[in-house]
């Protein structure tokens, strides 16, 4: 197991590195000049001048990538361009909002979405089966936008439901008034295409010879589904889930710019808007870590949820 | 279509002794399958019938004035009939002659002079519509026109950047999968770096440094979109390039180029006409919401998240045709395309039929 853990973290080196090197590059390169970003129109030589000194732009190339290796090594970011909050602080005070949102969003699919596709799944080609598979397919053709936009204007403003948009400081008043909403319309555009991913992996299994064995042993099928099916499904839950958890920390922007919630994914919107590198460039590199981190926590939930898989 | 071509030529040259054992060609059979997919062949017909409509906007056959402001603003559809006047709430206009004032009127001696001039210049009162066929938006524009030149954008935007991604991933994906050894561990890796990042993150770094308008995101998408393609590519080409026929070729002297280009690509060319019409449908969809933040297209275009980011102001006013137009437009081409490319799956890949 250690071995395992060891070489898997070796082996994130590399990859670390190439994000390290392509999100440098990609602003070095294509960016245009910080100085004159962060300059301003009105700016004197004299000044661009200086603040490209400040920032190492006059160094060569391998020494800012130095510079820029060790911001990430000891997260210190300096400070937003556009205004001059601390990057640290940005995320800590940014990433609480996202989590609030998305967590629940997470869980409520999961929690809805295996129940509903077992059932789909379990009634195969039935009028259930048809209908959802047509529903998804013509709901996920309309963008989430139009979702949004029309879920804000019917429930917000002509049935007052929740209140349009608006966030406190409170947690609890969050939970309760304002987050509902955001939930609701994401879960209504989600919902759909993921009961059709989890149906699929219940399909796989239940035309396995082991659902066979357990029925012609008398097992209610209840215990079929809930006890045999749903255990040797959850590795491609699992999967999945792995892959749907690193947004949580990004979150909807889309939710959040529309419901002004005050997240990670509006303050990368922003900085895209007011070219603000350093947030944008700092928001990537810890997400692709952090989506490392998960992968691996995914490979060992593998060995929890099924002790036959053999990490290696 | 060249693949296509070449491949009803070979099973004819094998078949040139007997008649008999004539073989039907991969795309025949395709086109067989395809033929007796009722939905499949019906949302293909959807689809040409829009792309006749997208060549005819971009030749300005159609849909060329969309900017002019033909209507009263927000005008309703034409089936729901003119807004009933609003009580504007001023004073009556009074009747009867204007008094006189040009006693002491210090402007009245001037009056006629300026008359004269005034008649140098003329104004062409244009008679705005009270009614357009699908309403018209806040500059009374047609909403109609903008929905079709709002297509032309988007769809061109999600073609081209499948297109170019196509591009991309195949390429690497030919390389890595047929060289193998470094330049695989290279293409593994690259690959490796763009799968970390969250795809939305790496739309936005790459958006904040290429800028705006058509092209921009068609690069962006396109850079961005690239990797599944890849993956699947260089899996096909590492199945194949051990087969017999490609070994065959080895042995009559035909170079990697041609091994790579002309013998296995068009056998592994189906998997990426299905892989290319999915991420068509994405990109459409992701062009629509980089407009709609204003990441998107410049703003003399139009495309249908231009029209709903305005949509979103006007529904509150209870405005709601030009939001309906837009989605009703993007509903019916990405269903369409959708269920063409799931039937394009089928007849092309029949082993992954029913499979999700």
């Amino acid at each position: 197991m250690a071995a395992y853990l060891i070489r898997r973290l070796w082996q994130m080196v590399p990859t670390l590195m190439g994000v390290v090197l392509l999100v440098f590059f990609l602003f070095k390169w294509f960016g245009g000049d910080p100085a004159e970003v962060l300059g301003g129109l009105n700016a004197s030589p004299d000044q661009i001048k200086s603040i490209r000194t400040q920032l190492g732009l006059d160094e060569p190339v391998w020494y800012q990538l130095w510079l820029f290796v060790k911001q990430i090594v000891t997260f210190d970011w300096g400070k937003s361009w556009a205004t001059n909050e601390s990057i640290a602080n940005l995320f800590a005070t940014r990433l609480p909002a996202t989590l609030t949102v998305m967590v629940p969003i997470l869980i409520l699919e999961v929690v809805l979405a295996i129940p509903i596709a077992m059932y789909v799944a379990y009634k195969r080609g039935s009028l259930t089966d048809r209908t959802l598979t047509v529903v998804t397919t013509v709901a996920l053709s309309i963008s989430f936008l139009v979702y949004v936009i029309v879920g804000q204007y019917v429930f917000g403003f002509q049935l007052g439901w929740f209140p349009v948009q608006g966030w406190s400081d409170n947690l609890a008043t969050n939970l309760s008034t304002y987050v509902p909403l955001p939930v609701f319309l994401a879960l209504l555009v989600s919902l759909a295409p993921q009961t059709r991913l989890y149906r699929s992996f219940f399909l796989d299994e239940l035309g396995q010879d082991y659902v066979r064995t357990a029925r012609a042993k008398g097992l209610t099928e209840n215990k079929v589904l809930f006890r045999h099916v749903l255990r040797n499904a959850t590795i491609p839950i699992l999967t999945n889930i792995g892959l749907l958890l690193p947004g949580i920390f990004v979150g909807s922007f889309l939710i959040e710019v529309f419901f002004s919630i005050p997240g990670i994914g509006r303050e990368v919107l922003l900085a895209v808007n007011r070219s603000d590198f350093p947030v944008i460039q700092a928001v990537t590199v810890y997400l692709a870590v952090l989506t490392m981190f998960i992968n691996l926590l995914t490979d060992l939930a593998y060995k929890v949820a099924d002790p036959r898989v053999v990490l290696k | 279509m060249n693949t296509a071509a070449n491949i009803t030529t070979q099973s004819a040259d094998g078949a040139a002794g007997s008649e008999l054992q004539k073989s039907e060609g991969v795309w025949a059979a395709a086109w067989r399958r395809f033929n007796s997919d009722k939905v499949g062949l019906g949302s293909a017909i959807v689809v040409i019938a829009f792309l006749v409509l997208i060549v005819l906007a971009a030749f300005g056959l159609v849909a060329k004035n969309w900017q002019a402001e033909i209507g009263v603003p927000n005008a309703p559809p034409s089936f729901m009939g003119p807004a009933a006047k609003q009580a504007t709430g001023a004073i009556d206009a009074p009747q009867g002659p204007n008094v006189d004032l040009s006693a002491v009127d210090p402007l009245a001696p001037r009056y006629a002079e300026w008359e004269e001039r005034a008649k140098q210049f003329q104004t062409t009162e244009v008679p705005k519509a009270e009614t357009l066929p699908l309403g018209g938006d806040r500059l009374g524009r047609d909403v109609l026109a903008k929905a079709i030149k709002g297509t032309e954008i988007s769809v061109f935007v999600g073609l081209a950047a499948a297109i170019a991604a196509t591009l991309i991933g195949t390429m690497l994906g030919a390389f890595g999968g047929f060289f193998g050894g470094k330049i695989s561990d290279f293409l593994e890796w690259v690959y490796n770096v763009f799968e970390s990042i969250p795809n939305i993150l790496l739309i936005f770094a790459f958006a904040a440094v290429v800028g705006r308008g058509v092209g921009s995101v068609v690069i962006i998408l396109a850079l961005t979109g690239w990797t599944g393609m890849y993956r699947q590519v260089r899996a096909e080409f590492i199945k194949h390039r051990s087969r017999e026929y490609v070994r065959s070729a080895e042995a009559i002297g035909a170079s990697s180029f041609s091994r790579m280009f002309k013998h296995i690509l068009p056998n592994v060319s189906h998997v990426v006409l299905v892989r290319m019409s999915l991420l068509t449908v994405g990109f459409i969809k992701a062009e629509v919401i980089l407009s709609y933040l204003g990441l998107g297209v410049r703003v003399d275009q139009v495309s249908w998240g231009t029209m709903l980011a305005e949509a979103q102001s006007e529904l509150i006013l209870g405005h709601w045709w030009q939001l309906a137009a837009a989605t009703l437009f993007m509903a019916v081409f990405v269903t369409a395309f959708s269920l063409m490319a799931d039937a394009l799956r089928d007849a092309l890949d029949p082993k992954l039929r029913g499979l999700e």
